[in-house]
């Protein structure tokens, strides 16, 4: 009863702001090329299904999934030998933060000059996003269980191995599930806007910047509607898996 | 950023690594544009090595052309010219500056009604996360051109995007901020009388100011970010954004180039500035770190 309580407030609040868009929409003259309506849109949704589905193919499992997938296992192996060597940490952990707080999908240029066209490029930048908050976070984690428990790992006689897969990696999965939901944006981001340099003939970010140049927006606004559907789902499965693995955290217990 | 001892060497060691790797990097991916002119040099060592990392239009430049970029463009040309990077620094910090305040007073407003009302925390929270996995900043050129179309042009389009991605960080820590203080502060402001308005005032708000920083660092970054990002539609004529795109579209890789290190030093510049006010602040305030 209270669960559903929960999902009924913030679910009115979202129906009340599409009829408002609605009404705004007949209300007002807005020329239909700037804002076109929810119906509008939703009726090129259910218009578009091919042309989106194949834009979600090239752009989301193309290139957000493989550089997602590199990007954070780069990431998370790189702080793994921080953790071993802590020399490397004390180097690397500045630079990440340092790099972390840049605007990365500045790269994106750069890229598409050194990978030329095709998907390259683009699983590129997202590898570059990615990389710096799973570092930053997966070495933040891999100290975060206490002199305690370290001590423990010590008098069980414990190598550096055992400690690491019995102790340190599982009191790291919060932070790194927390990199990994970081970075789900990230990747959607930079996928998106390495389209706009580069040089690919579909994608989501091609048919927006496309559909733009022929005024056509509510194509734009489908295709963002489906990237806005894919970042929600993407989180929420990540959520969902948080969950499932990091079970034993205070934050999920009752 | 606080800095642990023993820290200075480490890095030192690491930067160093990297800029050699760098300047070895230059030799192979520089060949194809370099070759022909290592060849006409006569090759051998010293021929490939100045020949790669000197081209005008390499491939990946060598650091020491990208400083020379910089001080070209900085130092040598007087900042209200179009060809000066201070010139370009300034559109972008205008519009992240102007996204930043409206973000955080947004942020704060919404994180106040948020503390204060069950139901509004309750329907508002799920949009304001939903609202993060939008990929605002993908579409963020369009955004600027659909406002411009209706009128809105100029600087406010640009702080906008920085606005939407600033508020997020802000209202989150500032919810859990102004949460913070403990039951027995609360009841001893009821036992004072005191009404909603002066408990906000006087133990909400000096509660969540460490809360506010950490999110302000965050936010500053992503403001910074979201105004490059919006500088990227064709229309934009000035601005780190702009720069970029010029560059890539033309392959003046100096360009691109020297607009990312500037555009990377004044993230590390706002993000230490907005530590500094946080670090005085605190001091002031007797919180100990």
């Amino acid at each position: 009863m209270k669960g559903l309580r929960d999902l009924l407030a913030p679910a009115l609040l979202g129906v009340i702001m599409i009829v408002a868009w609605e009404v705004a929409c007949r209300a007002i003259p807005i020329p239909q090329v700037l804002l076109p309506a929810p119906s509008v849109i939703a009726a090129k949704i259910g218009g578009e299904v091919p042309l989106l589905a194949y834009d979600f193919f090239k752009t989301v499992l193309q290139a957000v999934i493989p550089g997602w997938i590199i990007g954070c296992s780069a990431g998370l192996a790189v702080a793994l030998l921080c953790d071993r060597f802590d020399f490397l940490r004390r180097g690397l952990l500045p630079l990440g933060n340092f790099f972390s707080v840049l605007p990365l999908v500045g790269v994106a240029p750069i890229m598409v000059m050194w990978f030329g066209t095709g998907v390259a490029p683009n699983i590129a930048v997202v590898v570059i996003m990615t990389f710096f908050p799973m570092l930053v976070n997966a070495i933040a984690g891999l100290q975060a269980s206490s002199h305690l428990e370290r001590d423990l790992m010590r008098s069980y006689n414990a190598s550096w191995a055992q400690a690491l897969t019995s102790l340190r990696l599982p009191a790291a999965m919060p932070f790194i599930f927390n990199a990994l939901k970081i970075n789900s944006t990230l990747a959607m981001i930079g996928a998106i806007v390495a389209e706009f340099f580069g040089t690919r003939i579909a994608g989501m970010g091609f048919r927006m910047q496309t559909g733009f140049g022929s005024m056509s927006l509510d194509l734009v606004w489908a295709e963002i509607a489906v990237a806005a559907l894919t970042g929600s789902i993407f989180y929420a499965l990540l959520v969902l898996a948080e969950r499932a693995v990091t079970f034993w955290h205070p934050s999920y217990r009752t | 950023m606080k800095t642990e001892r023993g820290q200075a060497l480490p890095v030192l060691v690491v930067c160093l690594v990297l800029v050699v790797v760098w300047y070895l990097a230059c030799i192979p991916m520089n060949a194809v544009v370099a070759q022909a002119r290592i060849d006409a040099a006569g090759g051998g060592l010293y021929a490939t090595l100045t020949e790669s990392w000197n081209h005008t239009r390499p491939v990946i430049p060598a650091p020491h052309q990208i400083v020379v970029e910089l001080w070209n463009t900085v130092f040598m040309i007087a900042p209200w010219k179009v060809k000066s990077l201070l010139y370009h620094c300034w559109v972008t910090l205008s519009s992240t500056l102007l996204g930043f305040v409206l973000g955080t007073l947004l942020g704060i407003g919404l994180a106040i009604l948020i503390v204060h009302s069950k139901l509004l925390s309750k329907a508002l929270m799920p949009w304001i996360i939903a609202s993060q996995t939008i990929p605002i900043l993908a579409i963020a050129p369009m955004i600027i051109v659909v406002l411009g179309a209706i009128g809105f042009t100029g600087l406010l389009p640009k702080a906008l995007i920085s606005t939407y991605l600033c508020f997020f960080p802000v209202a989150i820590g500032m919810v859990k901020g102004l949460m913070s203080p403990d039951v027995i502060h609360r009841d001893l402001m009821r036992t004072y009388n005191a009404s909603a308005g002066e408990t906000l005032w006087k133990l909400r708000l000096p509660a969540s100011v460490p809360y506010l920083f950490t999110s302000l660092k965050i936010a500053i970054a992503i403001a910074l970010t979201g105004a490059i990002v919006g500088e990227l539609p064709t229309g934009a004529i000035a601005g780190i954004g702009a720069r970029l795109l010029v560059g890539s579209y033309n392959g003046l890789t100096m360009m691109i180039w020297s607009a990312l290190v500037a555009g990377s030093a004044m993230a590390a510049l706002l993000v230490w500035l907005v530590g500094h006010v946080e670090r005085k602040t605190l001091a002031r305030m007797g919180v100990r770190t």
